[in-house]
């Protein structure tokens, strides 16, 4: 008999409307359906949610922290991309 | 990498938990941090998962409907707190089929407290007032753990936890103002698991082997001595409120540490129940194992459905 175990899902859930979706945890589930089922039971037993995204673990490429230094610091010395880098006089209000 | 970069990388990473920063799952950390967490969380997820069963005993004979529903909630909440836990756990990069092989093979433990037997209703009134009660004051210093993981799992944890002890506390505060029978019943279920409850929060100080790095990881921000005081001293007035008493005459208020002075604890009892040879050791993991084992076409139909499924749609595709 095969022997494959369910896999694994991510789960993202809207605590709800207008917020968005978030990340809850993970669960095993032989499908998508199941693990929108699971994921109901698991995650949102006291009303947490209002929807909720399944997504197989797999599917997911993330970011390296080693590579953090390349990815991110390049944003650090752009200081000109924030309002107060700009100099105004008092007198002009709400900009 | 050279030993030099890795005691530097060792460096940079204690400093980090220093400041306070998570680490979170890709970030490097020692082979020892990933190890301990991973024998923590899932002792902790195992726990959760052997601890639904001393109670489940008690599901069909709850005396009432409001009892019952309470108590397959709690039940409910523990396979949760299995999961989550579990999940984060995985996160280390260990399977889940490998932490149930731990947890069937006897490799890994769970809290001892769960190889006691469930003889009275009072039980599921004792075991939520002061087994949650002692699991609360473990849990609580760990939402601040350094693992991101283990630390959000945990407030999920305690958030829920909290409606188990006072759901049990009240079971406890009903039976001892009720008959004489059930009075003795309260006090009988107290007798027996005042003792587990403080062997729970783990050897004294002078025993435990894991506290000093274990401290510095933030996996344990208090010792096991200061919670079990604490632990105490917050209990022992909750059952002078309902007129139960605590089984040990050498239970004294300190005026001047302001605390509970108390007996000496069995630790052979302790270490008896760790090593395997509690009053039911067996019958729990036989639960267990039984269970998984019985579930296996369950799991394996689901699998084979949903690829058969996943077939059709790609058939109607082309």
């Amino acid at each position: 008999m095969s022997k494959k175990h369910w896999p694994l899902w991510e789960i993202f859930v809207r605590s709800k409307n207008g917020l968005e979706h978030r990340h809850f945890g993970s669960l095993h589930a032989a499908d998508a359906e199941m693990a929108l089922e699971n994921a109901r039971d698991v995650y949102t037993r006291r009303n947490e949610g209002v929807s909720i995204w399944v997504v197989e673990s797999k599917n997911i490429t993330a970011s390296n922290p080693e590579h953090n230094g390349e990815l991110f610091e390049p944003a650090q010395d752009k200081v000109y991309r924030h309002p107060t880098f700009y100099d105004l006089p008092d007198e002009v209000k709400h900009m | 990498m050279s030993e030099e970069q890795i005691k530097n990388l060792e460096k940079q990473f204690e400093e980090r938990i220093l400041r306070d920063e998570k680490i979170e799952p890709k970030d490097w950390m020692p082979e020892k941090y990933r190890q301990t967490h991973i024998r923590q969380m899932s002792q902790h997820a195992h726990s959760e998962v052997v601890g639904m069963l001393p109670e489940g005993n008690w599901i069909t004979r709850a005396p009432s409907l409001r009892r019952k529903v309470a108590l397959l909630a709690k039940i409910q909440d523990e396979a949760g707190h299995g999961l989550y836990l579990y999940s984060a756990c995985e996160t280390l990069g260990v399977s889940r089929n490998e932490l149930y092989d731990q947890l069937h093979s006897g490799k890994a433990k769970y809290s001892s407290i769960f190889n006691y037997p469930t003889v009275t209703w009072a039980d599921m009134g004792a075991i939520g007032w002061l087994v949650d009660g002692a699991a609360i004051i473990n849990q609580v210093p760990l939402c601040n753990t350094s693992y991101g993981p283990y630390a959000r799992a945990m407030i999920r944890v305690c958030k829920e936890e909290s409606f188990h002890q006072r759901q049990g506390y009240e079971i406890m505060m009903k039976l001892a103002n009720g008959t004489p029978e059930q009075k003795e019943l309260a006090q009988d279920a107290l007798n027996r698991w005042w003792w587990p409850s403080l062997m729970m929060l783990g050897p004294t100080d002078a025993e435990s082997v894991h506290t000093e790095q274990s401290m510095k990881w933030k996996l344990k921000r208090k010792s096991n001595d200061d919670l079990r005081q604490q632990f105490i001293d917050q209990t022992v007035p909750q059952a002078e409120l309902i007129g139960l008493t605590i089984p040990d005459p050498d239970l004294k208020w300190n005026e001047e540490n302001k605390s509970y002075d108390f007996g000496d604890i069995n630790w052979d009892e302790f270490w008896q129940v760790v090593k395997g040879h509690g009053p039911c050791n067996k019958e729990r993991m036989k639960a267990r194992v039984g269970a998984w084992e019985e579930g296996e076409w369950v799991r394996d139909a689901a699998m084979a459905y949903a690829e058969k499924k996943q077939e059709r749609k790609q058939k109607q595709a082309v």
